[in-house]
């Protein structure tokens, strides 16, 4: 095996990630949950209100990191999707697997803050604007991903399949964004863009910074948990998930006696 | 290696000419869907000029969407299919024949039958060129796309929804640049950037979109 001279490949084995991922998702957890309330507390209290927008831009606070991420989280999903077909790591799948969700949801958390925001400021809920439109798309080219997931039975050629979908996918967001934003400008200009906002206070910055991480870490974290879920699902015959399940301290027949117990109170965690 | 090619596609054009309701179902398919929108949204002309190159691009694509199924389904199902994967032919260009021969026997009577849809519509002269060159320029790169999710759906029950959600957002480029061309030369402006757009999304796509469907034949098939 070549995992001894790439170094990451250890965390492709199974047991490697789900002891890594133990250690990392309390740490990103946490540290999202403070960047969160310090980014908030940025944004509500200390950032002050906009000169043409008043209080309603705070919103944009989890509107651009929503956003970000939802664009980041689907090149990423690329990325493991073209490990997969290329080295045919396993992990590599789980993990695309595991980003599509928190990435659909970024997704529609960016679109649906956006309408929010968009009532106050352009008088409407939704406009066929290029940035809505090609993030509408993309939400639909996870939503594709997911269900072709969800369809194929088979796990390692639905796996593929799906990692294949997302690869020609991300070779088309870019081609997407251009075309739609062309569409655009070909048509109409719109009266308020993001682009033409005037230079944020730098307290809005940080704001948005530390949202902007909160939200990274969460994705890190909710993502790494569900992929480490996923792996010891499908590794449940494995020796080191029973040796994990069963802790070597316990008695053998004080678990034995009661196994549903303790795998049901592993399976929660 | 090419005589191979062309006797495969010979043998799917025949194949399917010799089935000509196909040809016809997927032909009528276009011109009903176009007729819808006067229905829809009333007689008055200077709307239904205004709607005319989306509404016969919409048609188009949907009318390529449902066509895809006849791709690789048939050969699929008989063994075929894995008789020619097997085949010492290199994949991506025996994908190729097949898109080639899809596209000439049912995107072809698409883009001729347009400029009358066009017409019907309230689209005049230098614009019914201009919709039947997009169209022209288009519809390959619709197959081209179409057949990765067909070969990836082969199998796959209730396939005919999930593969509008797969395939429809990766053709949303090309009928935003196709009817783009239509629209600029109703407005007097020149087409041939948008073509030229086109164009170039043909030639990307022929090269490259036969590799994804190789891969995800040998997926399906595995």
């Amino acid at each position: 095996m070549s995992s001894r001279r790439i170094p990451w490949l250890t965390f492709a084995a199974p047991r490697n990630f789900h002891l890594l991922v133990q250690v990392l998702v309390p740490w990103l957890a946490g540290v999202a949950v403070l960047l969160a309330i310090a980014g908030l507390y940025t944004g509500f209290f200390v950032a002050p209100p906009d000169y043409q927008q008043g209080n309603s831009y705070r919103i944009m606070f989890i509107h651009v990191p929503a956003a970000w991420m939802g664009m980041f989280l689907y090149l990423l999903m690329a990325m493991y999707a073209v490990i997969h077909l290329v080295w045919r790591i396993r992990l590599a799948d789980v993990m695309a697997r595991s980003l599509a969700p928190t990435g659909a949801l970024m997704t529609f958390m960016a679109l649906w803050t956006g309408a929010l925001w968009g009532a106050p400021t352009w008088g409407t809920y939704w406009v066929w604007d290029a940035r809505l439109t090609s993030t509408l798309i993309l939400l639909f080219l996870y939503l594709g991903y997911m269900a072709l997931r969800a369809t194929v039975d088979d796990r390692e050629s639905g796996g593929r399949a799906a990692s294949l979908l997302a690869l020609v996918g991300a070779i088309n967001v870019p081609i997407i964004y251009f075309s739609v934003e062309w569409w655009h400008t070909l048509h109409q200009g719109m009266s308020v863009t993001l682009t033409s906002a005037p230079t944020m206070a730098p307290s809005m910055f940080a704001a948005l910074l530390l949202m902007t991480g909160a939200c990274w870490l969460y994705c890190a974290a909710i993502t790494l948990r569900r992929a480490q879920v996923q792996v010891l699902e499908d590794e449940a015959d494995a020796q080191w998930v029973r040796d994990l399940l069963q802790p070597p301290t316990a008695e053998s027949a004080r678990t034995a006696e009661d196994p549903a117990g303790t795998i049901r109170e592993e399976g929660h965690s | 290696m090419w005589r191979s090619l062309w006797t495969l596609v010979r043998r799917d054009i025949s194949l399917i000419v010799m089935r000509r309701q196909d040809v016809l179902t997927v032909v009528a398919f276009f011109v009903i869907v176009t007729t819808l929108f006067p229905l829809a949204v009333g007689p008055e002309p200077e709307i239904l000029r205004a709607l005319a190159p989306g509404g016969v691009w919409v048609a188009a694509a949907l009318a390529s969407l449902i066509s895809l199924d006849r791709l690789f389904a048939d050969d699929w199902r008989d063994g075929t299919l894995e008789q020619i994967v097997l085949g010492r032919q290199p994949l991506p260009l025996v994908a190729l024949g097949k898109i080639t021969a899809h596209w000439l026997s049912l995107g072809l009577p698409l883009v001729v039958i347009s400029p009358l849809l066009g017409y019907s519509l309230g689209l005049r002269g230098f614009e019914l060129a201009v919709l039947a060159w997009s169209l022209a320029l288009g519809t390959p790169v619709l197959s081209l796309l179409g057949a990765t999710g067909a070969a990836l759906m082969l199998g796959v029950r209730a396939g005919g929804a999930l593969m509008a959600l797969l395939v429809l957002p990766l053709y949303v480029p090309v009928l935003v640049i196709g009817s783009g061309a239509v629209n600029e030369a109703m407005h007097q402006a020149g087409p041939y950037a948008h073509l030229s757009l086109l164009g170039a999304m043909l030639a990307i796509a022929l090269p490259l979109a036969p590799l994804a469907v190789a891969g995800a034949l040998r997926i399906s098939l595995d």
